[in-house]
């Protein structure tokens, strides 16, 4: 089965501008998940700019839209938008990973203002956000609770059990998006455990279903607008991805998952990818 | 014990409306008043203990308090990675209820043993938990649960089991019930062993052993002072439980009174389930007698310890 192919268009300066906050955290900790954060980054980027409600100043705003990373090790650009957005100072990323800092490797929530879940171990967030979304039911609030996955992460059985639950409960109120970079931990998803075909089982879960380029941000925002893709479900949003998607010597290549020890070569590779002179 | 729990449930969620109820595939028509008066609020999802375990942190993020019910192997073994993060880590106000701790599924197999929760739940920073004597303690219990912070793992015990508590001693939440006070040995007990470990100091009784009873029915936080100040009196410590020896009551209390400098040597044996898969099937009571869990037993291991002093 092939994927679906898009003209997807250039960068543009927002996007380059969110890449060097995640930059500045790679270089603030040594290290990180670095591809799975830059296949993001318009993900996080619409969710903030155009769909999402939020007051920056009152994370815990009763009447807030819910944003949970499931894949955690993502979070990188989830601290760029918080950053941007003005939940943190952008100082804070400089500490990424350091003893005294809040921005772990993995978001908590207690931590760090914005993060509505502790993520990381994978499969967790889609449960977590199926209970939000039955919470703001029953309050017969207003409101959007949205799950974003990776697509390594939909290998974990408990997603399907979620998007089961989700289905059954029509939570026209939740939105999952995948992260579909077709790069996992190992190797390409297509040979590791392939996930197609993905738009089916989404679909054969209760959910209605779109697919767009996650990369393209007058795409995401156009999806965003029209939701529920289907009345009376659950949406699922599958986005097409690049894994290292801005830092074009790491692009589609599974060794660049994540680095533990960044070299100083490393990183002046990616300031020239985002023309950073300092 | 099963169904003063899942009422008082029902009754709580009639008096709180951040009471949420989630099951797990049980049997037909339970809670049906719940069901039918609170639909909002009760839910009856699939064999699927992971999501249910995180759908109950989700809803308890955004203020309820949800009371998730299902068999106990199940509710901790399937879903301890959602246990401990999504409960533990989030200190998130989820109950959970298991049916069948220790050996009540005695007809059903190895499968269906609940042995070794409590070692389980136990390493989990943040959770309490909780295993009433019978009924009537369940229910004080029960109406507890409601403002405690963090989450709470219940260990239900067998149903129609002997009352053998009484409310002379208010419940409350880590704070052990001193059931009998003797000087020869102590007995510290949890959940339905209680029954035996008291049936067993009536027959020490007779033979001129005066033995204390604790009944420490809040197995974390344990009550550490109690349990040192009724272990001081006396030169022999029987931990009883309906559990794996491995990890359980007997470790905890071991765990406390190890570190503790007594002025005089103690000694300590702990009774349970030996570590093994317990074989033949049958009933719950014969199981337990099979592996050393009866007052004959406890009685023979307190003379066998006493030989030392």
């Amino acid at each position: 089965m092939s994927y679906p192919i898009f003209n997807t268009p250039e960068l543009d300066e927002r996007s380059m501008y969110l890449r060097s906050l995640v930059l500045r955290g790679l270089i603030g900790g040594g290290r990180g998940h670095i591809g799975s954060s830059l296949s993001l980054i318009e993900i996080i980027r619409v969710l903030y700019d155009d769909f999402l409600n939020f007051d920056s100043q009152q994370p815990l705003w009763e009447e807030r839209d819910r944003f949970i990373l499931s894949k955690g090790h993502g979070c990188l650009a989830h601290y760029a938008l918080l950053a941007d957005k003005g939940f943190i100072d952008p100082v804070t990323l400089d500490s990424f990973c350091h003893n005294d800092g809040i921005l772990g490797g993995h978001p908590e929530r207690g931590e760090v203002p914005g993060i509505e879940a502790s993520t990381g171990a994978l499969g967790h967030g889609l449960s977590i956000g199926v209970g939000i979304a039955m919470a703001q039911r029953i309050k017969n609030k207003d409101t959007k609770t949205v799950v974003v996955t990776g697509d390594g992460e939909i290998n974990e059985g408990s997603v399907w059990e979620a998007a089961m639950c989700a289905g059954n409960h029509t939570l026209e109120n939740l939105i999952v998006m995948i992260d579909y970079n077709k790069i996992q931990s190992y190797g390409f998803t297509k040979e590791v455990a392939d996930l197609e075909p993905l738009k089916d089982k989404w679909d054969s879960f209760g959910f209605g279903v779109k697919e767009v380029d996650g990369h393209n941000v007058d795409s995401l925002k156009d999806t965003l607008a029209s939701l529920p893709n289907s009345k009376g479900k659950p949406s699922a949003i599958i986005c097409h991805t690049i894994k290292g998607k801005g830092f074009t010597f790491a692009e589609n290549k599974p060794e660049w998952h994540h680095k533990s020890s960044l070299k100083d070569e490393d990183i002046e590779e990616m300031k020239k990818c985002l023309t950073i002179n300092s | 014990m099963r169904p003063t729990s899942l009422n008082c449930v029902y009754e709580l969620a009639l008096k709180d409306e951040r009471v949420v109820f989630i099951g797990s595939d049980l049997g037909p028509g339970l809670l049906e008043d719940f069901k039918t008066n609170l639909p909002d609020r009760y839910f009856m999802e699939g064999v699927a203990e992971q999501h249910i375990v995180g759908m109950a942190a989700g809803l308890a993020l955004e203020g309820f308090i949800p009371y998730v019910n299902t068999i106990a192997t199940f509710l901790t073994r399937r879903c301890f990675e959602q246990n401990v993060l999504d409960l533990g880590l989030h200190n998130t106000n989820v109950r959970l209820i298991s049916n069948g701790g220790g050996t009540v599924y005695a007809p059903l197999g190895p499968t269906h043993l609940a042995i070794d929760d409590i070692a389980i739940m136990r390493t989990i920073p943040n959770m309490t938990i909780v295993s009433p004597a019978d009924a009537d303690e369940m229910r004080r219990f029960m109406m507890q649960t409601l403002d405690h912070e963090g989450p709470i793992y219940i260990r239900l015990g067998k149903g129609y089991d002997p009352i053998v508590t009484t409310d002379d001693i208010p419940f409350a939440i880590g704070k052990g019930i001193p059931m009998k006070e003797g000087k020869d040995i102590l007995i510290v007990t949890t959940g339905i062993c209680l029954g035996i470990a008291l049936e067993a100091a009536e027959i020490l009784l007779e033979k001129k052993i005066d033995a204390s009873v604790l009944h420490l029915h809040t197995i974390k936080p344990l009550d550490k002072e109690m349990l040192i100040n009724m272990a001081e009196k006396v030169p022999a410590i029987i931990s009883l439980e309906e559990h794996n020896i491995i990890g359980g009551l007997g470790s905890a209390c071991a765990e406390i009174l190890i570190e503790e400098n007594f002025n005089e040597k103690k000694s300590f044996k702990r009774i349970g389930i030996p570590d093994v898969f317990p074989s033949g099937y049958g009933n719950q009571k014969d199981m337990m007698a099979r592996n050393g869990i009866s007052a004959p037993h406890v009685v023979s291991e307190t003379l066998e310890l006493l030989k030392n002093h």
